[in-house]
């Protein structure tokens, strides 16, 4: 036996492939669409919701034979809020650079759909190892998303990946531009986010055809 | 068990004491934290006044301040005098730096007379008079701090926002946006015209710096306009400070 039973490491690596949250169970697609258009932007939102994720599923799992059924979703709503200030203020109060790079997704971390899914669907039910677990895996899941896409759109987009310049600089027209490539634009909007995680979800769909749904 | 805990009692009691316990915590890690937190905005504005008028770090590409640790020295060896302009009074006032330009003008819209924030620097025998001003982007605030010459041509310039969209309006606070201002007018033909955040600009390598024109950033509209208005008004209000003092 390993450091993680079979049934342990098969709640994170199992949301990494065959039942991501974005890809299968269509889940966190607004953050996905507002924050790709840049790598180091992703980046910073998969580490977050990594934290908050795994923290949140031991809290709730903590929690669970005591929360009322009737408020449990207040409940998880309001322990993902104050991890999510607790962190942020701590942050603000030691480590200030990297709280003003992480100040939009505060707002978008709190209402991000994956982290109540998995308080809803798994830390309710179960331990808080095994939440624990699950959390980290749907989290990374997520994140490796995240990070593809943000990596296609701030290449294809700006021409830069994490702010250098990999394809050459488009005013000076040196590097790629000097043989007449141009940046796509259209890249950078917010629909292109939902193409872009639209081909990774057709990809993954036609290599493995039982995740494919009857209809 | 789960009897107990479906009882519209116990959901009650749960209730109270959860907001209890929570708002106690929060309360407890927001005031605990306070001081540290203000330290951190207060260096970050020193940081903020000495980048515009181009004491930084900046290498090649990217914008860097000074460290938080020189930054005070170097705030008290550069920033000669700081002042604050009321109407036609002008005084030296050495916390003029924290002085909340939102609030000012909130107090403005109230009817009060704004107080005026404004910097002098001395930096290679050349002065610089720095200007914070504050607007509105597509999502939340933006801001700005302009050091200008005293014919108020812009020598250097940093911005900065609130939640603007990354890599679209959040790119207003990168060198490519912020260089672009370098030596731009503020003035055509001794009027006070600003500079406007243009798109379809003829001169994306902004060559001529006397068109009150920058090129604009692709899928950052709004950004860009909240860019000009808040040059346009804010800045608008120092003009009788700088007539005054070439008249002088």
């Amino acid at each position: 036996m390993g450091l993680l039973s079979k049934k342990d490491s098969k709640l994170i690596l199992d949301p990494l492939a065959d039942n991501n949250p974005i890809t299968i169970q269509v889940l966190g697609i607004c953050s996905a669409l507002a924050i790709t258009a840049e790598l180091k932007a992703s980046i910073v939102m998969a580490v977050s919701v990594l934290f908050v994720l795994g923290i949140g599923n031991v809290v709730i799992s903590l929690m669970r034979n005591i929360i009322p059924s009737k408020i449990r979703i207040i409940v998880q709503l309001v322990v993902v809020a104050a991890l999510v200030i607790i962190v942020d203020l701590v942050l603000k109060a030691f480590a200030y650079e990297l709280s003003k790079t992480l100040s939009v997704f505060v707002g978008l971390i709190i209402t991000n759909c994956i982290i109540m899914g998995r308080f809803e669907a798994f830390a309710l039910g179960n331990g808080p190892w095994r939440s624990f677990l699950d959390g980290i895996g749907n989290a990374a899941g997520y994140g490796a998303i995240l990070i593809v896409v943000g990596f296609f759109r701030e290449l294809l987009g700006s021409g830069t990946l994490l702010g250098f310049k990999v394809l050459g600089d488009p005013i000076e027209k040196t590097g790629l531009y000097a043989i007449g490539y141009e940046n796509n634009g259209f890249m950078l909007l917010s629909p292109m986010a939902l193409i872009v995680v639209g081909i990774i979800i057709w990809v993954q769909r036609s290599r493995n055809k039982a995740l494919i749904e009857d209809h | 068990m789960e009897n107990r805990t479906d009882k519209n009692s116990y959901t009650i009691l749960f209730a109270v004491g959860m907001v209890l316990v929570v708002g106690a915590l929060l309360a407890f890690a927001a005031s605990s934290l306070k001081p540290n937190i203000d330290e951190n905005k207060r260096l970050e504005k020193q940081q903020n006044i000495l980048y515009a008028m181009g004491v930084n770090e900046n290498d090649e590409s990217s914008a860097n301040f000074v460290s938080t640790t020189d930054a005070p020295e170097l705030f008290n060896k550069y920033i000669t005098k700081q002042l604050v302009i009321e109407g036609d009074n002008v005084t030296e006032n050495d916390q003029a730096y924290l002085i909340d330009v939102k609030k000012e003008q909130a107090n403005a819209k109230a009817g009060k007379v704004r107080k005026l924030p404004l910097f002098v620097g001395e930096k290679d025998g050349k002065t610089y008079y720095i200007a914070p001003i504050y607007g509105k982007g597509l999502w939340d605030a933006i801001w700005a701090y302009v050091a200008l010459d005293e014919d108020m041509v812009i020598q250097g310039a940093y911005f900065d926002h609130k939640g603007e969209t990354p890599g679209l309006g959040a790119n207003i606070k990168q060198r490519f946006f912020m260089d672009d201002f370098i030596g731009e007018h503020l003035k055509d033909n001794g009027t006070f015209k600003g500079v406007t955040v243009a798109k379809g600009n003829a001169d994306p390598k902004n060559t001529n710096k006397t068109d009150n024109e920058v090129d604009a950033i692709a899928g950052a509209t709004i950004t860009g306009d909240g860019v000009t208005a808040m040059i346009k008004s804010d800045l608008k209000l120092y003009v009788p400070y700088f007539e005054k003092l070439k008249n002088n």
